[in-house]
């Protein structure tokens, strides 16, 4: 692109629409891009649904009869500055979108500034940190979950030696978005340092240099601030909290520890109890070629930490608490009865295996076989209810790390991957889980469910541009709404079309319900950086997870578009 | 509102015509938890793949399990090499070391465990390939996965490498 004519920014347009201006201004910018090396990027989503009324499965399209969920990223670097912009529309947003505080209208989501010069970064505006693996602090986004709580205000990152790194932080998160994103109450406050030392202090480690060892320490205190409004309790205003956490690491072995303490931090979700909180998590993995072990295990009391304490479970979050299940990636473990972090109070442990039966093997075969095996429980914590406390409002006590005998969750996974033949790969997979549905998705009352899986693959190579994958799903329990099926085909011309088609068909078993199809057809076009898709068909209600955070999705019927394009 | 969106969609098109740049330096944490910063990454003058996965991602570790039976005649022919960007966060991170080594991979694997990486390239979603050329330029990229794309992903290193 030529340096040529400069946009006037917000010209023609009332002064109240601010966003326009700072839009259009970036656009002028962009045309400057030949200039001095500076690089404009950007990238661009957009998901567009058309609603159907559909009774049999309880969807009911918006006033509207469309959503749109849309945003498009503008960013601009030369040498150690950056700035950058993030337009949102939600006209009105998607169903079921975003997971917390309503998004609704057009404006700037998300615009930052930053200067790095040497070992010195500077940021103004919005960004995304986090300390270590998160206990007492993460603030980032899951744009398609619509989880975002990007911080607004200032953040220096220093590294003063090779090995050593210092960041602080301070400002309000991101609540909600009306026409430009909303703020939540109250104000963050962090800081955190950490200690590479084979790199920091090499000459004191030669043996861990020599081979390949090292050890990293962290730690990080976080203060939070919010005025203390109630007219009866006497809350803190100034809530702390600090974390600590080591990482050794060999050429095999990675063992990875993070523990954090919270003040009494009464709030919404944890009854207004006066509780401190606590958390640890550790995890060891071994791995060498062909064959990959972890085990972890974590600890969850009282950890709900948000910038406001009246605020709901997916907004205003200050830390980040991840769960220990895996994440499936086909449809019916994926979005059925996923797994979602209990802060208020969790045990839970994991164990996962991979291993590769090399090829001229017996069981390796011609082309090799891969095995995954993995297991993850979570508990209830052991507390007992401390009565008639009307001094220290403590609400329970417990022994740290003792498990309580409800179990909320429990998933044992095998998977077999096999390339048969030049042309043939199969996959196939079974799953066994344990679910306390009226813990996990809030829903008092209802049975735990049992549920067995299993999945079976199928990759057929035409030629080598054009492909079929299927998949055939079974779900069997005798609660919540019975058995389920899906099969899946999917036809791909490599490098830019595909079409496939899904049913899932819910058909109770034992359980008395209406059997229905959701069938759902799509069509995608694939160009460079770009995507385009197009879906019509029913869309079972699903929930959607990133890390311990789920979005429920209604169920649907109608056409959906959706573009992404990176530049 | 509606305006704005319309200048958006009519500049969209000419953006895309600017696709190369210089990769930007931005910190990653590698597998033995030291950070790394991008602007070390080079392959001595030769191309380099960057691709975007994460363990909970089929169409990525098809891709990047189907490259794999490749990558040793892919080395010896072009000299590429392929830099495996995990955005695993801290629920899934731990499982990316032993994931990669159970799969029995040769790539160089770092994680981006907050997406600062995957912002900075503008990334929306995984698997995201881009190709780099010997100069630190991103020459190319691709989104998605289906079973053939690397067949063009090859043909574009080839060009690269001058093969």
């Amino acid at each position: 692109m030529q340096a040529s004519t400069p946009t006037r920014p917000g010209t023609g347009r009332q002064p109240s629409v601010r966003s326009i201006a700072g839009a259009a201004a970036l656009l002028g910018a962009l045309t400057l891009q030949a200039q001095e090396g500076g690089q404009v990027h950007g990238n661009f989503s957009t998901d567009g649904q058309l609603y159907n009324d559909d009774e049999q499965i309880g969807a009911t399209a918006p006033p509207q009869d469309f959503g749109l969920n849309a945003w498009g990223n503008l960013n601009y670097s030369q040498g150690g500055f950056r700035a950058g912009v993030r337009f949102e529309s939600y006209e009105p947003a998607l169903l079921g979108y975003p997971a917390g505080a309503r998004y609704s209208g057009s404006g700037i989501g998300y615009r930052y500034a930053s200067y790095t010069k040497d070992d010195l970064e500077v940021t103004v505006g919005n960004f995304y940190e986090q300390f270590g693996q998160g206990l007492v602090f993460r603030s980032y986004e899951e744009r398609y979950l619509g989880v975002d709580n990007a911080m607004d205000g200032v953040r220096l990152k220093f590294s003063p030696d090779t090995g050593i790194y210092l960041k602080g932080v301070i400002g309000r998160q991101r609540f909600g978005f009306e026409n430009g994103f909303t703020k939540g109450d109250g104000l963050v406050r962090g800081i955190d340092g950490e200690v590479s030392l084979t790199e920091a202090f090499p000459r004191a480690f030669p043996k861990w240099v020599e081979k390949g060892r090292n050890l990293t320490l962290g730690g990080s205190f976080v203060s939070k601030f919010q005025a203390d409004n109630d007219p009866l309790l006497d809350l803190p205003e100034n809530v702390g909290a600090w974390g600590a956490r080591a990482n050794y690491t060999t050429a095999r072995w990675n063992l990875y520890t993070e523990y954090a303490y919270k003040i009494n931090d009464p709030n919404g979700s944890n009854g207004n109890i006066y509780n401190n909180g606590q958390a640890l998590l550790a995890n060891v993995t071994y791995s060498t070629k062909g064959l990959g072990v972890s085990a972890g295990a974590h600890s969850y009391d009282n950890m709900v930490y948000r910038s406001d304490r009246a605020a709901a479970p997916f907004d205003l979050n200050i830390n980040y608490l991840p769960t220990l299940a895996k994440q499936h990636t086909y449809n019916l473990p994926a979005t059925l009865y996923p797994y979602a972090t209990q802060p208020n109070g969790e045990v839970s442990y994991q164990g996962e295996v991979f291993y590769k039966f090399k090829k001229g093997t017996p069981l390796g075969g011609k082309y090799g076989t891969k095995l995954a095996v993995n297991w993850c429980g979570a508990w209830s914590l052991d507390t007992t209810r401390v009565m008639n406390d009307t001094v220290h409002y403590l609400g329970y006590r417990t022994k740290f790390f003792r498990q309580g005998d409800r179990q909320y969750f429990s998933d044992l996974n095998v998977e077999l991957r096999k390339k048969v033949s030049a042309d043939w790969e199969l996959a196939l997979t079974y799953i066994n889980l344990v679910y306390d549905i009226a813990t996990v998705q809030g829903k008092p009352g209802q049975s735990v469910i049992y549920a067995d899986m299993v999945i079976l693959e199928g990759l057929h190579n035409f030629t080598d541009r054009n492909s079929l994958r299927f998949e055939v799903q079974h779900l069997s329990t005798k609660q919540d709404h019975g058995n389920w099926a899906t099969a899946l085909a999917e036809l791909t011309f490599s490098p830019h079309w595909f079409v496939a088609a899904m049913d899932q068909y819910n058909y109770g078993g034992s359980v008395e319900t209406e059997k229905i199809h959701y069938p759902i057809g799509t069509v995608g076009y694939i160009r460079g950086g770009s995507r385009f898709s197009f879906s019509y068909g029913r869309q079972r209600a699903g929930i959607f997870c990133v890390g311990g955070v789920c979005r429920v999705v209604p169920a649907a019927n109608g056409l959906t578009a959706s573009i992404t394009t990176t530049f | 509102m509606k305006r704005s969106l319309t200048l958006l969609a009519f500049a969209l098109p000419l953006l895309l015509a600017a696709q190369s740049g210089k990769l930007p330096a931005v910190t990653v944490q590698a597998m033995d938890g030291k950070k790394v910063s991008t602007s070390s990454w080079n392959n001595g003058g030769k191309p380099m793949i960057i691709n975007f996965w994460a363990t909970w991602c089929a169409p990525c570790k098809r891709e990047l399990n189907t490259i794999s039976e490749k990558y040793a005649d892919w080395q010896k022919q072009t000299g590429v090499k392929l830099i495996a960007v995990s955005i695993d966060d801290a629920r899934s991170m731990n499982r990316v070391a032993p994931y990669v080594n159970g799969q029995d991979w040769d790539y160089e694997v770092y994680l981006d465990p907050n997406g600062d990486l995957k912002r900075a390239l503008n990334v929306n979603n995984v698997p995201h390939t881009f190709l780099v050329d010997g100069k630190g330029n991103v020459v190319w990229q691709h989104n998605n996965y289906e079973p053939g794309d690397e067949n063009e992903l090859y043909e574009q290193v080839k060009k690269l490498a001058g093969k």
